[in-house]
């Protein structure tokens, strides 16, 4: 006996990222402990975990490592997530800096050890080369989000989302967990590897049995990502939630969830991906069509956006249709810029906000004429939003859509089209409603430099991967071709 | 495959109706009599003493938990022990392994205890 036969160097090396970021939240736990309210430093070590453990997830860049025999896989897929997590996490941190004391709220440790224990459930998600592992990290991450949702514990709206969101994720959860064990039964293995081995080789106990428990874990994934029909719990859920939770609710985790469905389904069920073709045409029309036309109403700009997000996962589910190599580097380039644009866009909506104020489309009827600059990048990002050119935005839908048109999805495409169309009038509702419109009372921003600075960075960054999209098109094209 | 389970499909549906024609035989042939003791719910034969819906104190929940992660602890412990006279011929890996299990477990205990969790007022 061995013991490198369970447990190598190797695999400690390459979980590090992981280490660091329970060290940091342990390390803000303590400081929430032993001296209270110490805001500053708790930010400070939560933005350095992300960091340094980004800086040990970016080192595997380039390689692929198979750990914990068959768990856990390493390579620039994983990593390319790695670092999108990481980014919202710390964008999300700087968003919160003062938050939730402005919304009477309370800035605990509890908060950023919260969202380094989400971050760490997320990074499992992708990493993970098993169904058990998967389930793990979703579970990690939803447990933390729970939280995360009702953190501000005086205000009713968000104790009821937080409700929401914990009695139906615990249902979807349930959804996947039986759909995982109909996959193992079927199967009689939860690693990828082997489960696609044994349908191409046809070793599986029954069709109908496996089908069913494919349909499953899709309705588990499709809650997560808040697919058309189960996405009733978004718009309340991001609603309710501090707007900075809301920032990172509808980014890391949607990203997280389509990481790890894609993962599922390009490594474990490849052979069977005609089958399920037909259900993902469905679930991708309903969801662009029913999140569009839902958020055309809205009155309220996070309502507003927490159906744009339901919509924009419509659009996701067309790379999933795809599933080529065009296809899954697409989906990897609009979530990065997806999540760029609502972390910015959250961000401004965030410290615009005050008490009851800074949510409603009409509070924002002449911002621009006393913010110019804060505006501009609203602007920006709705812009980016609705896929207008030069933005990234743009870029990540025409790379999205052209791969679909390329494997003949012509009608699909027709009606996506369409929906961008119908969701140019939500988003430049606001830009009108910003320039020009006058008010009276106009809304005063809470800025401080740092989030000036990061709200700076992902402007600059919508631009630049909208005029000069080749190096990051190069990276997620190399990221997708290692499952495809 | 699946026609295997056949036979137990009827004895659910066997059981199922049985305890259904059952149900229907008592209420449609069974005398009715209302009075004060039969309308109110079987206790044993003695009187009620108040509601079923009582308020518990958040304060079990808690306990619960706390329980609940120290059981799982016994849980993993317990097979750690058994073998570990023999892992421990490679090397320190399987007490450093437990060790963090347990600092994250004592810590969390410890967050638990500073935060006051455990005074019963």
């Amino acid at each position: 006996m061995d013991l490198s036969l369970y447990f190598t160097r190797q695999d400690l090396w390459g979980i590090l990222p992981e280490i660091v970021l329970l060290v940091g939240a342990l390390i803000i736990l303590s400081i929430e402990l032993f001296a209270r309210s110490q805001r500053a430093a708790m930010l400070g070590v939560g933005i350095l975990s992300l960091v340094i453990a980004g800086g040990f997830a970016s080192k595997n860049f380039g390689s692929s490592f198979i750990l914990f025999q068959g768990m856990v896989t390493l390579n620039d897929y994983s990593t390319f997530f790695d670092l999108l997590y990481m980014t919202a996490g710390i964008v999300t941190m700087v968003i919160s800096y003062n938050y939730l004391e402005r919304k009477g709220g309370e800035t605990r440790g509890e908060y950023f050890a919260l969202i380094l224990f989400a971050t760490m459930g997320m990074m499992l998600m992708t990493r993970g080369n098993d169904l058990v592992i998967i389930f793990l990290g979703m579970e990690l991450l939803s447990l933390s989000l729970y939280v995360l949702v009702g953190f501000l514990r005086h205000d009713v709206f968000s104790n009821e989302s937080a409700i929401k969101y914990l009695l139906l994720g615990a249902f979807a959860t349930g959804f996947f967990l039986f759909g995982a064990v109909l996959v193992y039964g079927t199967t009689g293995t939860t690693n990828f590897q082997h489960i696609a081995s044994a349908i191409t080789n046809n070793e599986i106990l029954s069709d109908t049995l496996l089908s069913l428990g494919i349909g499953l874990l899709l309705v588990g994934f499709a809650f997560k990502v808040a697919l058309v029909p189960f996405h009733m719990w978004s718009p309340d859920v991001y609603q309710g939630a501090p707007t900075s939770v809301t920032a990172f609710l509808c980014t890391a985790p949607k990203a997280a969830g389509f990481g790890a469905l894609l993962k599922v389904f390009l490594v474990a069920f490849p052979a069977l991906h005609a089958d399920w073709q037909d259900l993902l045409w469905a679930l991708a029309l309903l969801t662009m069509i029913v999140g569009n036309i839902s958020a055309l109403v809205q009155t309220n700009v996070k309502r507003m956006l927490a159906f744009s997000s339901v919509t924009h996962a419509g659009y996701l589910c067309i790379g999933i249709l795809v599933l080529n190599e065009m296809g899954v580097s697409a989906i990897l380039f609009y979530l990065l810029v997806y999540s760029v644009m609502n972390l910015g866009a959250f961000g401004i909506i965030s410290l615009l906000e005050k008490e009851e104020k800074g949510v409603n489309f009409k509070d924002y009827e002449g911002l621009a004429s006393k913010h110019p600059w804060l505006s501009a990048s609203l602007a920006l990002f709705m812009l980016s939003l609705a896929g207008f050119p030069p933005t990234a935005g743009f870029v990540a839908k025409y790379t999205l859509f052209s791969s679909a048109i390329s494997e003949g999805y012509i009608w699909l495409i027709i009606i996506a089209i369409l929906n961008t169309l119908v969701s140019v009038y939500y988003y430049v509702r606001l830009i009108v409603n910003m320039y020009m419109r006058t008010s009276e009372e106009t809304l005063v921003p809470f800025l401080h430099p740092l989030l000036s600075v990061v709200i700076f960075i992902l402007a600059i960054s919508i631009m630049f991967f909208g005029v000069l999209p080749g190096w990051l098109i190069d990276t997620v094209t190399q990221a997708a071709r290692i499952y495809t | 495959m699946i026609s295997d389970y056949i036979p137990i499909l009827v004895v659910f549906i066997l059981a199922a109706g049985f305890a259904f024609a059952i149900l229907a035989l008592s209420h449609i042939l069974g005398p009715r009599v209302k009075n004060s003791v039969k309308l109110s719910p079987y206790e044993s034969g003695v009187d009620l003493v108040g509601k079923t819906r009582v308020r518990i104190s958040i304060r079990y929940f808690l306990i619960a938990l706390l329980f609940i992660i120290f059981d799982i602890e016994i849980v993993f412990l317990f097979p750690w022990a058994v073998v570990f006279k023999d892992f421990l011929s490679f090397g320190w890996t399987i007490f450093i392994e437990m060790a963090v299990f347990l600092f994250i477990l004592g810590f969390g205990f410890l967050y638990v205890w500073k935060k006051g969790a455990l005074e019963w007022e």
